[in-house]
């Protein structure tokens, strides 16, 4: 499963600009986050505690929705952000 | 249980199917672009959808009525295995954010009306789209009888048609409607129908979920007992398995299986026909980045609908029915628990549910079947007007064939090949994300990790027996060298990505023909500028020159 990693050079590249940039980095992980907590099954297998009688498994699960959301957010800014660097103009 | 008519609740039903029947038509007029004979405004909606259309058009399309009975029914059945549905959806969308985008981008330069479009664009090779297409359709096919189903389920709780009514034709009739009209207003306005229904089947969805989970909660006497008793209920042994039915949360042994099925399940989500169909309708790049945000509302919705099996079992739904049909458990409950009208409200919530994800469904099909099999294989020569009809009557077939499917076959049957749908689908993974980074791959490679996994996918889903099914009874197997229960299609996908690197890299080294590759870099990060498409039939690059429409 391809993660950012950035396109085969099949141009080549404009200069100036390099690949791997800050904001790309960090939307990176903003985008890995979700999969690291809620792939690792093990971390949440359980319980307790329970928030309003439901088990931790459920609500924990439920609450890492608008977490990810979240993340999802923050990639999007930071994606912006680094296109409006690279077309050294406002990118829409 | 035996089921009244319950008047009060039909006739709510009732109102909220004709209103969207009308919704429906009036539909075509919604935004009608100047040249409706094309592809585009038919199949795509014009490709003008924005932030919000899209939202509600995307959340329509995934979130089927079919969702909405089966998962909460998992829950019911078996406790903690059936969540992995709020996993796979929460991260199905930093998983899209990545690559949909790129297709959009691409799609909208090249005027690429199904993803099979752009693989014979980027690979040249027509063997290779072929399949990709042929695999999206034989999944969609049973995707659209599930909806069936799911309004099967309904019907039968409100007690009209289904059940044990006496012959075929009056057990059958409701059903037999509703999808007649569906058939007739999906033909006359194309993609713009369903569109404008999920806003009403989203709203009545959001209004339903909300009051049932406060509302439900409140009758059973608190979230603490529905869980209690939920408990006690999973421990019970299954005299059919010699095993406790469930359990609340996932055994050592299935975390394996639940992390892959989410996993697996979230990288096919947006590969699906239907998935492309709603993505490329809308209007910029940045539409699809922005839904990849506000989309989990609906995951919440998901997993707050997810907790309604356990209050099924709670509310002691099926309790003591030997072979109780656990898709009837959530309806069921609505009728057991909630006042008539608001059953019926919810009931056509249901209902509607499904209506929307099937018409998209079968658009989608019916375009993968216009552009990558009549059109490539048949007809090069066809006009836009020309695939607009063909994709019209296409959509028909699709919707019979799946009616024919649910009311002749064993609806265990329909599950079955969802099942194997969604390890087919997953098998399109390397071709289609793969493309959208590199050209590196190889296409014949590709094609031959494809059928790889194709094969390896079915022979494993197809011996794994359960205590009810000696074939397909379950979707998890043995996973060669790690020895945990895992998808099978998530293992069938790393076979097929073996196979095409390892090909890729012989192929290469012999140096193969290639394919031509139509389209560049910058073409994958482009945004909407010039107008492609519905502007300029019979313009776009790369395909086969038409002549423009008289």
């Amino acid at each position: 499963m391809p993660e950012e990693t950035p396109p085969e050079a099949t141009a080549p590249t404009p200069p100036a600009t390099p690949v791997v940039t800050l904001p790309r980095v960090l939307a990176g992980l903003c985008l890995i986050i979700p999969f690291v907590a809620l792939l690792w099954v093990d971390s949440y297998a359980r319980l307790t505690p329970r928030l309003i009688g439901i088990p931790f498994f459920y609500w924990y699960q439920l609450a890492w929705v608008p977490v990810a959301a979240a993340l999802t957010y923050g990639a999007y800014l930071l994606v912006k952000l680094d296109e409006r660097g690279r077309a050294g103009g406002d990118p829409r | 249980m035996k089921n009244d008519v319950n008047g009060v609740s039909l006739a709510v039903f009732l109102v909220f199917f004709l209103g969207v029947t009308v919704l429906g038509f009036l539909a075509a007029r919604w935004r009608r672009a100047d040249n409706a004979l094309h592809l585009d405004e038919w199949g795509l909606g014009g490709r003008s959808f924005g932030t919000w259309v899209t939202w509600f058009l995307l959340g329509g399309d995934l979130y089927t009525a079919y969702t909405f009975v089966a998962v909460p029914a998992a829950i019911y059945g078996a406790g903690a295995a059936g969540f992995f549905a709020v996993p796979y959806t929460i991260i199905a969308y930093p998983l899209v954010f990545l690559f949909l985008p790129r297709l959009w981008s691409v799609s909208h330069k090249h005027g690429y009306v199904t993803s099979s479009d752009f693989i014979r664009g980027r690979y040249g090779s027509r063997a290779l789209s072929v399949a990709i297409a042929l695999t999206g359709i034989l999944a969609t096919m049973p995707y659209i009888a599930l909806q069936l189903v799911g309004i099967q389920a309904v019907l039968d709780v409100m007690g009209i048609g289904g059940g044990s009514s006496t012959n075929w034709f009056v057990k059958d009739l409701p059903l037999l409607i509703a999808f007649g009209v569906l058939a007739a207003y999906t033909y006359s306005s194309g993609l713009r129908a369903p569109a404008l229904i999920a806003f009403v089947k989203d709203a009545l969805i959001y209004i339903v979920i909300a009051v049932a989970i406060i509302y439900i909660p409140y009758r059973l006497g608190g979230f603490d007992d529905i869980f209690n008793h939920a408990q006690s209920a999973y421990a019970a042994t299954n005299p059919a398995t010699g095993k406790p039915r469930g359990s609340l949360v996932t055994a050592p042994q299935a975390q394996w299986a639940y992390a892959t099925l989410a996993l697996g399940s979230a990288m096919a989500l947006f590969l699906y026909p239907h998935s492309v169909t709603a993505v490329l309708s809308s209007r910029s790049r940045n539409v699809i980045r922005r839904n990849t945000t506000i989309l989990p509302l609906y995951s919440l919705m998901l997993g707050l609908l997810a907790m309604l099996g356990f209050m099924a079992v709670a509310d002691g739904v099926g309790k003591g029915i030997k072979g109780y049909n656990a898709q009837l458990a959530i309806p069921q409950l609505f009728e057991n628990l909630f006042p008539s009208w608001f059953a019926g409200v919810a009931f056509a919530a249901i209902g509607i549910g499904a209506l929307v994800p099937a018409a998209i469904m079968s658009i989608a099909a019916a375009n993968l079947f216009t552009r990558n099999i009549y059109k490539d294989l048949i007809r090069p020569q066809a006009t836009p007007a020309e695939e607009t009809k063909v994709s019209k009557l296409a959509s028909l077939v699709v919707k019979v064939g799946a009616l024919v499917f649910v009311l002749t076959m064993d609806k265990t049957v329909a599950i079955n090949f969802q099942l194997l749908g969604g390890i087919w689908i997953l098998q399109t993974v390397p071709t289609i994300v793969g493309g959208l980074f590199t050209r590196w791959f190889h296409r014949w490679a590709l094609l031959a990790g494809w059928a790889a996994g194709m094969g390896y996918g079915t022979w494993k889903a197809y011996q794994q027996t359960s205590p009810t099914q000696a074939h397909f009874g379950g979707n998890s197997d043995m996973i060669p060298w790690i020895g945990e229960k895992g998808y099978i299609g998530l293992t069938a996908f790393v076979l097929n990505l073996v196979v095409a690197v390892g090909l890729t890299l012989l192929l290469n080294a012999l140096k193969a023909p290639s394919g031509a590759d139509e389209t560049v870099r910058a073409d994958y990060v482009a945004e909407a500028a010039e107008p492609v498409g519905a502007g300029a039939p019979g313009t776009e690059p790369g395909l086969p020159p038409v002549p423009a429409p008289a």
